[in-house]
């Protein structure tokens, strides 16, 4: 069986999907590249998971160093492009403009469409209404999965906030607590200085 | 087809990379539901000053992977790696698992150049079959192969439903709890704002009757 050209080129694209989830601490920058090759059609998704005003800067650059995406203090967003030459496309996360919260940011960059099932068969046969069938419904399913996943990130997001708050409220009872007394008590305290021992001061009492 | 499956075999070593520094340590969090699968490949470069570029690969460099469970303390994974790696592990509680790399600078000398490149790649639950290999192991055809793969998606969302509804659980109960904070502290602080008041009121006018001044 022979192969085309193009058709080699085609299995040989590096068809990806990678998925991270890190931590950037404040001031801090990441970046990350991928050899991408001309005609794929690839998407960045992003989400900012926890820390501060859920932000972060992205700015993805093509191997000339042309900016095709640059967003500052965006929480979520999702941008598609194809590939308009061959080479390293870099993409990176920035939290400079923070000066002591670290944020968790997600990120999704697919590459290309999903590799076949069946990567040694040629496509000449046009799916039976079965497989086909089969096929929407996968589609279908991957979407239900990335929905999932925003929404456990939103999720994550929402719990850490309840969290904070929960551990804010207890130290700031025991905090306030703590305070009232002492005020009250140095207050009483204060108020007797002024009475103490000191008879010929009897007149300031009066002013 | 033997080229072609030289090339499958190496396409994951060719994924998203980054840089990473001498000591640094780059954690990446997985959140999963439990009994889910997670493999990690991984595969570093080192900058070669006299090429000035990546060298295609180093011998005697390794990377010590670190893999902590949701909880923070039970480590299931703490190996060290040649260059090129590949790690696996399966989650038993769900939740926040955190997944660690850092080079083993144990050859010093060779980071003269500052810079390690590191391509990772990690797959999580039904992205972890090949299904060829399966196709090829239990002899199904492509129909029985497709919804094979459906089944696993199913189980996978099912998964993360269960997970969804424990992380709900969670949340719900954080909340109670603040509210429970609230409402108590908010009764405490009016009671001991009425007690000081009081005994400091007692406590003056007493102090003063003393003093002869009332």
């Amino acid at each position: 069986v022979s192969l085309s050209p193009q058709l080699c080129a085609l299995m040989f694209s590096w068809i990806r999907a990678s998925e991270l989830t890190f931590e950037l601490p404040d001031n801090a920058k990441q970046c990350f590249y991928e050899d991408i090759i001309i005609g794929t059609k690839c998407t960045l998704e992003f989400q900012v998971v926890t820390g501060g005003h859920y932000d972060v800067d992205c700015r993805l650059e093509d191997p000339d160093g042309t900016v095709l995406y640059k967003e500052m203090k965006k929480q979520y967003d999702s941008f598609t492009f194809t590939a308009s030459r061959n080479g390293t496309f870099k993409f990176c996360f920035s939290n400079e403009f923070s000066t002591f919260t670290h944020k968790t940011v997600y990120f999704d960059f697919q590459v290309g469409d999903d590799p076949p099932l069946f990567p040694n068969e040629n496509r000449v046969t046009a799916l039976t209404q079965m497989e086909s069938a089969c096929v929407s419904i996968h589609e279908a399913l991957k979407s239900v999965i990335d929905y999932q996943t925003h929404f456990r990130l939103r999720e994550a997001q929402g719990r850490s906030r309840a969290e904070d708050l929960n551990t804010r409220v207890a130290f700031w009872s025991i905090g306030e607590a703590f305070i009232l007394l002492v005020v009250s008590i140095s207050q009483v305290l204060l108020l007797r200085s002024f009475f103490s021992d000191k008879k010929t001061t009897t007149t300031r009492v009066g002013s | 087809y033997g080229l072609m499956l030289l090339f499958a075999w190496l396409s994951p070593s060719q994924a998203l990379y980054f840089h990473i520094g001498e000591t640094e340590k780059k954690c990446f969090i997985e959140e999963i539901p439990d009994e889910t699968m997670v493999i990690g490949t991984y595969k570093t470069q080192l900058w070669d000053k006299q090429t000035g570029s990546f060298l295609p690969s180093t011998p005697g460099l390794g990377m010590h992977v670190e893999i902590k469970d949701p909880d923070a303390k039970v480590i299931i994974l703490s190996r060290q790696y040649g260059s090129d790696g590949r790690f696996t592990f399966t989650s038993h509680t769900p939740g926040e698992h955190q997944i660690c790399l850092h080079s083993n600078s144990t050859k010093m000398a060779l980071f003269a150049g500052g810079k390690l490149r590191v391509h990772l790649d990690i797959q999580v639950g039904e992205h972890t079959n090949n299904y060829p290999e399966i196709a090829a192991k239990d002899k199904l055809t492509e129909l029985q192969l497709r919804v094979r793969q459906l089944l696993d998606q199913v189980e996978q969302i099912q998964k993360e439903q269960n997970y969804q509804r424990y992380r709900e659980e969670r949340f719900r109960m954080t909340s109670e709890s603040t509210n429970q904070r609230v409402l108590w502290w908010s009764i405490a602080q009016t009671f001991i704002l009425i007690i000081t008041g009081i005994w400091q009121m007692r406590h003056l006018k007493s102090f003063f009757e003393a003093k002869k001044l009332v």
